[in-house]
């Protein structure tokens, strides 16, 4: 139960820390501990499992096993799942490349021996007193929200709106409204002809059999529009064309005159 | 109260940040920084001998009104105000790092927190806690960041003095470096270290 033991001493962590440790990950099966997962944000980097794995092995700083250490570390990064972050990476080769450098024979002049772990116990206390500012800092920042300034208030939450009470009619209607606003694309637009040729042949019939000639201005109406001109032509047209009627110019550009053919004689 | 007693209340009420003395002292032609001070020593002790819910503060250098703390938790449960969004541990670490070494360059950052800092850096600065200060002399001219006044107004500091001393801390450096806080001291070692 490896996995566990690196559970609650994590927990315990958390609660001695305070507000720096983020969430301790999510509970453990036991049965499916091998698929242990935490979230990256558990550590805030190497030196801090760094730090994690010494405190669990209640190990002093500035002596530290770096051969059992070493092991510790790559272990923890399979079981967390970390193998991917070049941080955590990078902190493991110099872990690894110390354990080898602990195995090299030492000189026999003592004094000259330099311990090649000075460099990684001189960050890690150096992490440490960062961690312990960093403490400092969010209490004071918990500390200081007591304290509230008119200028630091932030908008204000936005009430939610209440529930909505509506009855059908009110809701068709808005509906309707919904609708009614929307536009529709014209893509073309059929419009009834307004040509009416067969009732201007009515009227030009009914012309002829009361006036035996008249002028084409007559057989208009009032004020005319284009089309009511247009069918008078036409009908005209057609009207001559069947004999009806014969179309007469006396005079150049004069009048267009109207003439009754003779099927009265015939009818 | 007297007028300048009442002109500063009405300042400090009115401004969203903390006010400097010297801000201050621009109200009124015909006052002095003496004046203004005693006037605001008046205004911290009318607010304190009548009992008021607010009280004078000095905080990153300047002056505020805030309320007292006493009054922080019926105030939240009330939902009249909320809190700033929370600080989390790389950005709590990032910002203690910043603090004692300023000016510091992205690669220090790095090299005491063991992780990659740019999008914590970006982070902070978006929140107005950290500033680019310039940039370094050395190679690339990296820049170097510090922190910003409202970093101070964040933790309710008067300035960067009353951060807790290296040697109030539990852990003590070791030699080779025995102080920590000395920029110049950090910027000459750093190099050596790799």
């Amino acid at each position: 139960m490896e996995h566990l033991s690196l559970m609650t001493t994590q927990v315990s962590t958390a609660q001695a820390l305070g507000p720096i440790v983020l969430s301790p990950g999510p509970p453990i099966d036991p049965a499916r501990s091998a698929g242990f997962v935490v979230e990256l944000e558990a550590f805030s980097g190497p030196l801090d499992l760094l730090l994690h794995l010494l405190r669990e092995e209640q190990i002093e700083i500035a002596d530290i096993p770096i051969a059992r250490i070493a092991d510790q570390f790559l272990a923890a990064l399979g079981d967390l799942g970390l193998n991917q972050a070049a941080d955590y990476l990078d902190m493991a080769s110099r872990l690894v490349r110390l354990k080898a450098q602990m195995l090299l024979p030492r000189s026999p002049d003592a004094e000259a021996w330099e311990d090649p772990r000075a460099e990684l116990v001189r960050r890690l206390l150096e992490y440490q007193q960062i961690r312990e500012i960093a403490h400092w800092m969010a209490g004071a920042v918990e500390r200081r929200a007591l304290r509230l300034a008119r200028g630091y208030l932030p908008p204000a939450p936005e009430v939610p709106p209440p529930p909505l009470t509506l009855d059908l009619r009110e809701l068709l209607a808005a509906v309707e409204r919904a609708i009614a606003g929307i536009l529709h694309p014209v893509m073309h637009r059929v419009v009834a002809r307004p040509l009416d040729v067969e009732g201007a042949t009515q009227r030009l019939e009914a012309l002829l059999s009361r006036h035996e000639e008249f002028v084409w201005t007559e057989a208009l109406a009032a004020r005319p529009t284009v089309s009511d001109v247009l069918s008078v032509l036409l009908a005209l047209l057609e009207l001559a064309r069947r004999g009806a009627c014969s179309l007469l110019q006396p005079a150049a550009f004069g009048p267009l005159l109207i003439r009754r053919e003779s099927p009265l004689p015939a009818a | 109260m007297n007028p300048l007693c009442q002109l500063l209340e009405a300042a400090l009420f009115a401004a969203p940040r903390p006010v400097t003395a010297e801000e201050l002292v621009t109200l009124d032609p015909d006052t002095t920084l003496d004046d203004v001070k005693a006037a605001l020593e008046q205004l911290r002790e009318h607010y304190d001998f009548d009992n008021h819910g607010v009280e004078l503060v000095e905080l990153a250098g300047g002056y505020q009104i805030l309320s007292r703390p006493a009054f922080a938790a019926a105030i939240e449960r009330a939902q009249l105000s909320l809190r700033p969004p929370r600080l989390t541990a790389a950005m709590l670490e990032t910002l203690a790092v910043i603090a004692y070494r300023q000016p510091v360059g992205r690669a220090e950052i790095e090299e005491i927190r063991g992780v990659s800092a740019s999008g914590v850096l970006r982070t902070l600065q978006e929140r107005g806690l950290i500033e680019v200060t310039g940039r370094s002399e050395g190679l690339g001219r990296p820049l170097l960041y510090g922190t910003t006044p409202f970093f101070l107004e964040l933790l309710g500091l008067q300035d960067l003095q009353n951060l807790p001393r290296a040697e109030e801390l539990l852990i003590a450096l070791q030699p080779p470096r025995p102080e920590a806080v000395g920029p110049d001291d950090a910027a000459a070692s750093v190099p050596a270290d790799r």
